[in-house]
């Protein structure tokens, strides 16, 4: 449905190939969260991987930042509509981190949780093979707590929501739960290309 | 709210236009299919040019979930925008736009989620809390309510003359104005940004500490009155926010 008089401002690109539709491109970095910014100390800091209530292997800051690092300069896409080109992350892949306790995936499903007590579902898969990490830098500097630091989730190819800032672990569950915006109409996998915002959109 | 996130793109014609400040105008849509929603709520609106191109943003609903068919949304004009331009310049009664909604539930209060219920606004954020304000009224409800509102001067407070007469209905709800580029007007009042003082005397004209506390604005309006609420001694997960950007 056209809507009269509305000419839009999209300025000439040739990125569009980079924009998923209803996406506009952003050139600061927006913040969004439910609720207050949680200020994490990196001594107080741990992560830990369990699968379902069984914690498997704990890391604190310093274990942690021991592992390999490698970097990611992805494209990232939040629900409330921008996107954001060629943002440079470096932290621990989800591969290295399972490479260092020892394990195979043990379940499809995975349960990202923060300090806060956000959570957000992603199926393994969307996590391996190099596809996501668990982010300590953004443009080589530490990130900022506003940003989810010290340390975050990225999942770019998912809504951003999927990167959980603040985070404290993951969990790997026997079936896909849904997590906080999950449950309060949020789509249960969120691929920006499908336009998967919200709950039953296809 | 899953099943009312299922809600698909539907047509809405704007039905009335109202001037609320020199920067914010009111436009009421009739739904298609008319759809219920609770106080705090958002909608998405897309607008589609001739060539396809597609622009959508979300809107906080202002109107009460009591207030019948009709939907009232507050925008803000941004002189450089894209979407909230094109409605204060370009949109009239009777256009259609789409829009899709009830969308979000977090940011929401219901009259018997109870309270004392603390809310904290800046700018076009006392949207959604407008509704919930206006939601308490329409219920009756006696639950207490403080509303920090915060907006550069006298003229720019949206709902102004509505707020002072529900303020002077002195049924617990209360209403702080605070004034960043302007004097205080009334002696209730502020003239300076949110901080930890100013949430402190809020929460003192509150029976009991609030058991919710809901802030909206932009991004470093919302950094800094959560912030300010938990040196208040507020704990931080009673506080919801929303960010609008920017
Ligand atoms: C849940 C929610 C509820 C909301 N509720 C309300 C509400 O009740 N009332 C309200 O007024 N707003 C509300 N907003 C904000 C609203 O969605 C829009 O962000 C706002 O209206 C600005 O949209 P716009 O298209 O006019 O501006 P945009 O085009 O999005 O621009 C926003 C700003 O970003 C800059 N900008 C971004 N992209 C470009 C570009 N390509 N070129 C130049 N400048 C650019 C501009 O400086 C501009 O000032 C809400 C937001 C959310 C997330």
């Amino acid at each position: 449905m056209v809507t009269r008089g509305f000419s839009g401002r999209r300025p000439p690109t040739d990125n569009d190939a980079r924009i998923p539709p209803g996406q506009y491109l952003e050139q600061g970095f927006p913040v969004l969260s439910a609720g207050p910014t949680p200020r994490v100390r990196a001594e107080d800091w741990s992560f830990t991987l369990k699968h379902g209530p069984r914690p498997i292997k704990k890391w604190n800051w310093a274990e942690f930042n021991a592992l390999p690092l490698s970097k990611m300069t992805r494209d990232i896409h939040c629900v409330t509509a921008w996107t954001k080109f060629d943002t440079p992350w470096q932290g621990v892949l989800v591969d290295d981190i399972l490479a260092d306790a020892g394990i195979e995936p043990p379940t499809d499903f995975t349960l990202a949780h923060s300090f806060d007590g956000y959570s957000t579902n992603v199926p393994t898969k969307d996590l391996t093979i190099g596809k996501a990490m668990v982010a300590l830098l953004y443009e080589g500097k530490p990130i900022t707590a506003d940003h989810g630091g010290p340390a975050r989730l990225l999942v770019p190819h998912l809504y951003f929501w999927k990167s959980a800032k603040w985070l404290t672990g993951l969990q790997f569950t026997a079936r896909d739960e849904p997590g906080f915006w999950e449950l309060r109409g949020y789509h249960i996998y969120g691929d920006p290309w499908r336009e998967q915002r919200y709950t039953n959109d296809p | 709210m899953s099943e009312a996130a299922q809600s698909p793109w539907q047509t809405a014609i704007i039905s009335r236009v109202e001037k609320r400040t020199p920067r914010v105008t009111s436009f009421f849509f009739q739904p298609s299919r008319p759809f219920a929603y609770l106080a705090g709520q958002h909608v998405d609106v897309r607008l589609t040019a001739p060539d396809g191109y597609q622009a959508r943003r979300s809107y906080s609903i202002a109107s009460a979930p009591e207030a019948g068919e009709t939907i009232e949304l507050a925008i803000e004009k941004l002189e450089d925008g894209e979407v909230s331009p094109f409605f204060h310049d370009v949109a009239a009664v009777g256009d259609e736009v789409e829009l899709r909604g009830p969308l979000g539930g977090h940011f929401v209060w219901s009259s018997s989620d109870e309270g004392p219920l603390l809310l904290v606004g800046g700018g076009s954020g006392v949207v959604p809390l407008m509704s919930m304000v206006r939601h308490r009224a329409a219920r009756k409800s006696a639950v207490a309510v403080a509303l920090v509102f915060s907006a550069r001067i006298w003229d720019e407070v949206i709902f102004r003359d509505e707020l002072i007469g529900l303020d002077d209905r002195k049924d617990g709800f209360n209403l702080v104005l605070t004034l960043t580029r302007e004097p205080a007007r009334r002696p209730s009042d502020y003239a300076r940004r949110v901080d930890v003082a100013m949430m402190v005397q809020a929460i003192g004209r509150l029976p009991a500490p609030p058991r919710l506390a809901f802030v909206c604005g932009s991004n470093a309006f919302v950094s800094a009155a959560a912030q300010a609420l938990i040196d208040a001694g507020i704990a931080p997960e009673v506080i919801r926010t929303e960010r609008y950007g920017v």
